[in-house]
Order: C-alpha cells, then sequence, then structure tokens
C-alpha cells in the first residue's frame, strides 16, 4: 500500500517535469515557424525597402535651346552642356565646368535627339524639359549619399551640393516616375539601364520552352498512366524522369553548352537555346504534374467511354484529357514560373552578356530577368544595387502573378469525383 | 462505299498518335542520355590531359591556364579537393540550419498546429521555396555577409566578406521548405493507430512524437534529408553571389571558400577557347557533381518509396 501510494506520488512528480518537456517541444516548433516566416519577411522587407526607390529617378527642368549648329553636328549632349553653362552663367574654368556638365545623365542627349526625331519642328526653339540627372546626383537626392559626411568620402562634391541645392530652390529639380527602367536594355550608366531587354529574353526563352515543355510533357504523362504496359522499359523512363527532376539546374546548363552549342553549333546566348535548356528542365516538373492530375480522373469515366464503344485514344482525347487539363495547366504554369527563376543554366551558354538591344527574335543575343539580376548585383554603384532589387521586386511580382493564376485555375477547376 | 474495313483509318492514326506518345517519353531518357555523355565525353578529355588522381586527390586549385603558350605558368593546377571541401562545408553548414527548422516546423504542422494556422503557414513555406535563388543570393551577399561581418566585428572576429557562414546560412533557409514538406507528408502517413496506443499507455504528445512518430516516420524524414542535401550540393546563385572564388583548404565557417558550382561558372563564363583544360575542368566538375547527386538522389527515392509502401 505504502508503497503504491509512493509510485502514484513519484508520477505526480514526474508529471510536471514531462508537462514542462510537452511545452518545450511545443515551442521547438512554433520558434522553427517563427524563424522560417521571420527570414521571409526580413528578406522581402529588405529588399523591398531597397528596390523601391528605383521605380523613381530624379529629373532636372532645363532650358535648353534646339539650336542649329548642335543639330548639324549631331552634338544632343551639347545642347545640354549648352543649357548648363546658361543655368549656372557664374561657372568659369574648365575643370569646374566639367564637374558641371557630369551633374546630367549621359543619356540626356538622347532624350532630346528622341523629341527632335518626333517633331522636328524643334529646331531653333527654346523649351524647358525634364531630364535625367547622373546616377550620383540620384542618390544624393534620395538620401543615399550622406550630406553631412565628409567631402572625400562621397561620392558628390560640396560644389555640387551647391548647385542641386540651387535647383532645389527653383523647384528645378524632382523625383518622377522611372519608365526608362522598363523601356530600355541594359546600360554601363545605371540611370539609363533599363530591364525591358532582359524581360523580352525571359519571354523568349519562356516560350520556346513553354512550346516544347507542354506537349512533350503532356505525350510523356498520357504515355506513362494510359497506354504504358508495366516493364523494364517503362519503369526506367519513370525512375529516370523522377531522378531528372532532381539533378543540379546548372548541370543542364553544361548539356546546353556541350550538345546544343558545341555540337549542333547554335547561336551562343540565344533565347532559343535557353528555351530549350529550361524545356528539358521543366519537363519532368510536368510530367509528374500532368500525371497526377491523369491519375485523379476516376476509372469510370474511361469505362463509360469504353462502354460506349470509344477506342483507347478517342477515351484519352476526348475525356480523360479535358478533364484532366487544368491540373496539367496548373503544373505546367508551376514550371514556367520555375524557369523564370533559373539562371544557372541560363549562364553556361552564354546568356550573361552585356547587352544593350533588346532582342527581338529568337536568335538575338540576349539576357534573362534573373541573369540580370545577377549581373547588376556585382556592380559596385549605389544606383545600380537599387534597380538590382528593383528588378527583384518585378520578377518575384510575375512568378506571384504565374503562382495566383495556377492556384486560381486549381480552385476554379478543380472536381471532386 | 467508302468505310470499308480495309480502310481501318482510325486504326492506323491511332497507331501513329501511339507511336508519337511512345518518342515523347523517350525525350527524357534522352535528356539523362545526352547529360552522361557530354559529361563523360568531355571529362575523359580533361582526364586525359590532367591525370585522374591529380583531380581527385590534388589540394592546389588554380586553374588559370595562360592566355599566350610563351607565357610563364602556362599550366595550371587541377587539384579539386578544396572545391570539394568548400562544397561539403556549406552544404553542411545549410543542412544544419534546415534540419532543425524544417523537421521541427514539419512536427508542429502536422501534429500540433490548428487547421487555420496550417492552412497560412504551409503557402508561406510554400513561398520560401519558390523564390529564385539568384534573389537568395543578392540577399546574402548585399545583407547576411555584411551584417556577419560586423557582428564578428563587434565581437572580435574576423569574418571574411565572402564567409561561408553567410552562403551556408541562406542557402539553409532555402531548403527548409524541402525538408519540412517532405518530413509533413511521411509524419502524416504514420497511421493514427501508434499515436493512440501511445496516448492509451500514458504518453505525452511530445513524448509519443518522439518515441513512435518520429522513429516510425524516420527512413522517409532521411530520405527527405538527402534530397536537401543533394539539392545544397547542386545549387549554384547562391554560392555564386555569397561564396568566395580562391580555393581554400579549410574547416573555419568564417572564412571564404568556394564550392564546385561556383567554380564551373567562373571556368565557364567569361572570354575563354573552348578545349582548353581550363574549361574542359569544368566539365570534370560537373561529373563530378552529376554523379554525387545522383547517388543522393537515388538512395533517397528508394528509401522514401519503400517507406511509402510500408504503411499503405
Amino acid at each position: 500500500m505504502t508503497d503504491s501510494i509512493s509510485k502514484s506520488e513519484r508520477i505526480q512528480a514526474g508529471l510536471a517535469k514531462r508537462y514542462r518537456a510537452e511545452k518545450r517541444f511545443r515551442l521547438y516548433g512554433i520558434v522553427a515557424i517563427a524563424i522560417a516566416v521571420s527570414f521571409l519577411a526580413v528578406m522581402l522587407t529588405a529588399i523591398g525597402v531597397r528596390g523601391i526607390g528605383a521605380f523613381q529617378q530624379t529629373h532636372v527642368a532645363l532650358t535648353v535651346t534646339f539650336d542649329e549648329q548642335h543639330i548639324q553636328d549631331n552634338d544632343w549632349q551639347g545642347i545640354v552642356k549648352a543649357a548648363m553653362r546658361e543655368t549656372f552663367p557664374d561657372v568659369g574654368n574648365r575643370r569646374d565646368k566639367r564637374v558641371l556638365y557630369k551633374l546630367m545623365s549621359s543619356g540626356a542627349g538622347f532624350d532630346l535627339q528622341n523629341m527632335y526625331r518626333e517633331d522636328p519642328s524643334l529646331a531653333g526653339q527654346v523649351r524647358t524639359i525634364w531630364l535625367p540627372s547622373s546616377d550620383d546626383i540620384d542618390m544624393l537626392m534620395k538620401g543615399a549619399i550622406d550630406r553631412n559626411a565628409p567631402e572625400d568620402d562621397r561620392r558628390v562634391t560640396d560644389q555640387e551640393i551647391v548647385w542641386v541645392d540651387q535647383w532645389l530652390a527653383n523647384d528645378a529639380i524632382e523625383l518622377k516616375f522611372n519608365t526608362r527602367l522598363f523601356t530600355s536594355g541594359d546600360s554601363r550608366e545605371p540611370e539609363l539601364a533599363g530591364i525591358l531587354g532582359a524581360f523580352m529574353g525571359s519571354l523568349l526563352s519562356l516560350s520556346i520552352c513553354f512550346l516544347l515543355s507542354f506537349p512533350l510533357g503532356i505525350m510523356t504523362a498520357v504515355y506513362l498512366e494510359e497506354f504504358a504496359p508495366k516493364n523494364r522499359w517503362t519503369d526506367l523512363i519513370e525512375v529516370n524522369i523522377n531522378n531528372l527532376a532532381a539533378v543540379p539546374s546548372i548541370v543542364f546548363g553544361l548539356l546546353g553548352l556541350a550538345v546544343f552549342l558545341n555540337f549542333f553549333m547554335l547561336p551562343r546566348s540565344a533565347p532559343v537555346v535557353g528555351g530549350m535548356v529550361l524545356a528539358l528542365m521543366t519537363l519532368p516538373t510536368i510530367i509528374i504534374a500532368a500525371r497526377a492530375a491523369l491519375r485523379a480522373v476516376p476509372p469510370s469515366i474511361r469505362e463509360a467511354a469504353y462502354g460506349m464503344g470509344a477506342s483507347q485514344v478517342q477515351t484519352v482525347l476526348h475525356h480523360v484529357l479535358p478533364l484532366a487539363m487544368p491540373g496539367m495547366l496548373t503544373g505546367t504554369i508551376i514550371g514556367m514560373a520555375q524557369a523564370l527563376g533559373e539562371s544557372a543554366p541560363l549562364l553556361m551558354i552564354g546568356m550573361v552578356a552585356f547587352i544593350v538591344d533588346i532582342p527581338a527574335s529568337f536568335v538575338d543575343p540576349a539576357t534573362a530577368l534573373p541573369v540580370q539580376i545577377y549581373l547588376w548585383a556585382d556592380s559596385p554603384e549605389r544606383a545600380f544595387s537599387e534597380r538590382t532589387a528593383a528588378a527583384i521586386i518585378v520578377l518575384v511580382g510575375f512568378l506571384i502573378v504565374m503562382n495566383l493564376v495556377a492556384v486560381i485555375l486549381r480552385r476554379r477547376f478543380e472536381q471532386r469525383w | 462505299m467508302y468505310v470499308t474495313p480495309a480502310r481501318r483509318a482510325k486504326k492506323a492514326v491511332e497507331t501513329v498518335i501511339k507511336g508519337i506518345l511512345i518518342a515523347s517519353s523517350t525525350v527524357a531518357i534522352l535528356t539523362t542520355v545526352g547529360i552522361v555523355a557530354s559529361l563523360l565525353f568531355e571529362a575523359l578529355r580533361f582526364f586525359g590531359e590532367i591525370p585522374m588522381t591529380d583531380f581527385l586527390f590534388g589540394v592546389e586549385w588554380s586553374p588559370q591556364t595562360a592566355i599566350r603558350a610563351d607565357q610563364v605558368g602556362a599550366s595550371g593546377s587541377f587539384g579539386a579537393v578544396p572545391l570539394f571541401a568548400g562544397t561539403l562545408l556549406i552544404s553542411a553548414i545549410a543542412l544544419l540550419v534546415a534540419t532543425p527548422v524544417g523537421l521541427f516546423a514539419a512536427i508542429y504542422l502536422a501534429e500540433y498546429a490548428h487547421v487555420s494556422v496550417r492552412n497560412w503557414v504551409k503557402p508561406i513555406l510554400e513561398i520560401l521555396a519558390g523564390i529564385p535563388t539568384v534573389v537568395y543570393g543578392f540577399f546574402a551577399a548585399l545583407v547576411v555577409a555584411p551584417w556577419l561581418r560586423g557582428t564578428g566585428e563587434a565581437v572580435g572576429l574576423d569574418v571574411s566578406s565572402e564567409s561561408a557562414l553567410a552562403a551556408g546560412l541562406v542557402m539553409g533557409i532555402m531548403i527548409t521548405p524541402l525538408i519540412s514538406s517532405l518530413s509533413d507528408d511521411v509524419i502524416n502517413a504514420v497511421p493514427q493507430a501508434m499515436r493512440d496506443g501511445s496516448f492509451g499507455l500514458g504518453a505525452t504528445k511530445s513524448e509519443t512524437i518522439r518515441n513512435v512518430v518520429l522513429p516510425a516516420a524516420l527512413p522517409g524524414i532521411m530520405g527527405g534529408l538527402l534530397l536537401a542535401a543533394s539539392r545544397a550540393i547542386g545549387e549554384t546563385m547562391i554560392v555564386v553571389m555569397a561564396a568566395g572564388l580562391a580555393a581554400n583548404l579549410t574547416a573555419n565557417p568564417l572564412q571564404a571558400v568556394t564550392t564546385v558550382t561556383v567554380q564551373i561558372v567562373t571556368l565557364l563564363t567569361g572570354d575563354q577557347e573552348f578545349d582548353s583544360a581550363k574549361t574542359l575542368a569544368a566539365f570534370a566538375l560537373g561529373l563530378m557533381l552529376f554523379v554525387t547527386t545522383l547517388v543522393l538522389n537515388v538512395i533517397a527515392l528508394h528509401i522514401v518509396k519503400k517507406y511509402r509502401e510500408q504503411y499503405d
């Protein structure tokens, strides 16, 4: 009797400890989730804060004269320089002037040239036009360069700050929406660099990728699920597909380099090669998703079709495939989103060059959005780091949209049998 | 008149369709064959120039071969041990981060979390899995690495700005969703009867999880960990952006190390002539990478598959 009481007492004494252990264990789980979620939050916030500034660009209102001489010489930057001299007439010596000219972007002249090309009647006229400033002035305006730092430590001299303040006093300098970011290709000058070239490269590569991987993936899935006999050969294909899904993406790049570029002599840096490599990479994803979608179609559908006298091919084409299509599309969109974010294989096939022109065909040299991010991330200028983050925002935005479409598609067409 | 048994158009068409389907299913096989063939072919050419033992066991990696033949030091050295060590170091850090975080997250989601919490947290983990690795790389290089360096300075440690720790930490978060979703699946596959038996004997929930659920789910979890390891070894962009280029043979996570994937990228981007030992070395490294990840994947898939059948 005494023995059993002491036993239950011992259990009672142990209980508190066990409950504490229980609480601790539970806490570990919460902490783990908190770590993952807060990392995501910190990462997205850090990138968002860095990148949001790049959607605006400092512009300066300059009163320019489209004089005939400069137009004839095709010296558009000269017009900008003349306007700068007029704005700050007391800048005398050559060295100061050269510093003064650097306030404006070297792309300001292009803007004037484009305006003139659209409207030749501008010749000889005087206009006040908002033109982009250089990236250093842009950074100063956005507060990324500390005015109070010692002059030697910042990229903007005291004299330049005085000029900028003069503009500020006249309301002649302003942050405006950065359309260039969305309408131009890469550039060595951060204030002129845009993502359109990379975006077009991604678009061209992805369309090739889709055109190849979607039909191939679906046909493979249909064969394996609906027609294939269960034998060694189909087992091999299955194991093979599962393994391909886990092969590092850079290996697909090596394959592309060795086979497409060196063996078939396809052009380097071309979206067509990029698309082919990405297609091979996304194929397993699409096949696995498509097979799951086919498996979800109940056998009764097939049996009903057979009962009506349909052949196997007719059953699949007329009944099974349409019912499985939403699931297949969802898988394909997710595969495309993966391909859009992929950069390692594209580095291998040369889609990593500095390309100013916007690619217009499948064989033009191009880069892709994630590769552009990689390239810009390497640039030392503060303004490029801002643009990198902005490009990431755009890329992640596209991925979110694609995944949302996939989710909506799944919700909308999901059928429970 | 037109429909005669001899025409059998349907049969002919269907045979063609089936033929096309079979042909398309061989693309996956051809891809594997292409990968193996191209890697093997180029790697063998590399081993024709550099002895295989030098590559596998050499401890000095400096692939900078001369551009002109008459330059001094024209032949680089291709000892890949520092690369393997660097890859292992960064992957090990990543797994050290991802295993506890991913596993505990999976346990909490599968065993404790309310359905509404689960419905929120799972998609968030999926977002983590869907973010392109170049974004992780940017974050590692621009935020995590400087932060680690600053913290190291504050406590008197010399942290390299391209430390293995920064790349490993961020890579760990990247592979966390992989581990958590695979573990979640296997934990859910453990039959409820086993838990009920344990509860019936008076075990608390955590005791049940530790002594019954986890041992039962262990093979599946191990499979998930192997898949995650293969992901970490083959990951490219994070290490290209956040890890170093110099091949240091060190186990110190605060120093810069380089990895196999970083070297493949460095060897194959930029101006070079093809066929030099330098570019061929990239294929030899690619072959090592492919074989390693393939072995890990085959074992992992085998374990996961075998385990899945156990309770069905």
